[in-house]
């Protein structure tokens, strides 16, 4: 269990979890995920961040190769989420910092978490506050619901490295530590899907923290998330910038994203017969049936498409409980600049469709098209208006599109 | 104007800017805002929050 460096005198000190599927209970990281923590060695050591408890041990063994836990000076918390605080009671015991650096609202969380907190040495820092640790420096600032209210990012100006905490990362377990090493493809899909389930509801605030670093000036030359590979270099820090930009304007796209479940095949024979309606006015999607795909992975799939539609049979005067989970999962991600349209089969009462409908248009979608409901077995007729009801809402899309780029 | 702090993440509603998003025009005093508006960062009501000083 060695530790990598990073930049002259900073290392990865973290654990890579290749076994993680279920990702703090409500996404899926089918890739695994590491808990990355960093050390500074300097006139005073500065450890940033933990891990999850259970690699207490193997952060610990790769921090011992270089120095003795009780040499740590200082802790930076920039999150208190139990994934990256997990070994902090340990870890403080050990190591006896002489403070345990967080922002105003990681007081509060710490003090919500930890019993012991009331003796630790905790010191409170604010956005804008620096410390001097010996030849370099470390400036600090809050990224409020970024995603939880005491998430904080640390800088270090003299290495130009930002450590970012949850920002910029990605579910992937490998040996690999930086982003350069692996296939760009790799890399973007993690970075979606994580974006997707974990920060899209604060994309605000990722305007807000971008344009701040910005207007600031920071020099930046290595991103160090606290999940996933590091952008190292100038290029592929600027890389994970603009990724984090694009994802957080929701620029609409081209592309249509259909969502469904069925129970006698009827209401998945209508979701095929939209896609070769959207197909015949050029726009492409992906079918996804709830049964085999993952919210997460549905989310995942949003971020490239500005049109989603949904489909579930009615079923005792309701939604499908598969569809009824993905679109409360997708209304909390709140999801911005999208149309929507909803179909279904149903056999006597039909309510389905309305409540799928609505749904969409609560999440401050558009719904440009009336929603398709078809009794039992949809027939050629039946599908032919699904077909139909495709081509709209695909040249719906084309216009929303096309008004989008028109008014940039 | 007084601005108001949300307790639980941090967010300050302030009246000059009001909420946009929640139609609520800028000049709205907090006290206004109607008891059903929530802090459009996290989701919090209006009784967490407090006069921002």
């Amino acid at each position: 269990m060695q530790p990598v460096e990073i930049k002259k005198d900073i290392f990865w000190v973290g654990a890579v979890d290749f076994e993680s599927r279920d990702f703090h209970g409500y996404s899926l990281s089918p890739q695994g995920t590491t808990y990355n923590c960093y050390v500074v060695k300097d006139e005073k050591n500065v450890l940033f961040d933990t891990v999850k408890h259970e690699f207490t041990p193997t952060m610990l063994c790769r921090l011992s190769k270089l120095m003795d836990p009780a040499d740590i000076d200082y802790i930076v918390v920039n999150h208190v989420e139990l994934d990256h605080s997990g070994s902090l009671p340990q870890l403080i015991a050990m190591c006896r910092p002489e403070a345990v650096i967080c922002s105003p609202m990681g007081q509060k969380a710490i003090e919500a978490h930890f019993k012991d907190w009331e003796q630790w040495p905790i010191k409170v820092v604010k956005s804008g506050d620096s410390i001097s640790i010996g030849k370099r420096s470390v400036c600090f600032l809050e990224t409020r619901m970024l995603h939880w209210p005491d998430s904080m990012f640390s800088y270090i100006p003299e290495d130009r490295l930002l450590i970012s905490n949850d920002a910029f990362g990605q579910n992937i377990a490998s040996t690999e530590r930086f982003s350069d090493e692996l296939d760009r493809a790799v890399v973007e899909h993690a970075m979606t899907e994580y974006y997707h389930n974990i920060v899209l509801p604060y994309s605000p605030q990722v305007l807000k923290v971008l344009d701040m670093i910005e207007a600031a000036g920071m020099d930046i030359d290595m991103i160090a998330p606290d999940h996933g590979l590091i952008f190292r270099g100038k290029k592929e820090a600027e890389y994970a910038l603009a990724a984090y930009r694009r994802y957080a304007e929701q620029k609409t796209q081209k592309r249509a994203v259909i969502i469904y479940d069925t129970m006698w095949h009827s209401t998945e024979k209508m979701a095929y017969a939209i896609a070769e309606g959207l197909r015949s006015v050029g726009v492409e999607s992906r079918i996804m049936d709830l049964k085999h795909n993952h919210h997460s992975r549905v989310m995942t799939e949003l971020a490239r498409c500005g049109l989603v539609i949904v489909g579930s049979p009615t079923h005792n005067n309701g939604i499908l409980p598969h569809v009824a989970a993905m679109l409360a999962y997708m209304k909390g991600l709140r999801p911005k600049n999208r149309i929507g349209g909803a179909f279904g089969s149903f056999g006597w009462s039909g309510e389905c469709v309305n409540a799928i409908s609505q749904s969409l248009s609560d999440m401050g979608m558009e719904l440009p098209v009336e929603a398709v409901k078809n009794k039992y077995v949809p027939g050629h007729e039946a599908l032919a208006q699904c077909a139909e009801m495709g081509k709209m809402l695909g040249q719906a899309l084309i216009d929303k599109c096309a008004a989008d780029s028109a008014r940039a | 104007m007084q601005k108001y702090v949300c307790k639980l993440c941090g967010y300050v509603y302030d009246p000059a800017d009001g909420d946009p998003d929640q139609n609520i025009a800028p000049g709205t005093k907090f006290e206004d805002l109607p008891s059903d508006w929530v802090c459009p960062v996290c989701g919090a009501g209006k009784e967490d929050f407090e006069p921002d000083n």
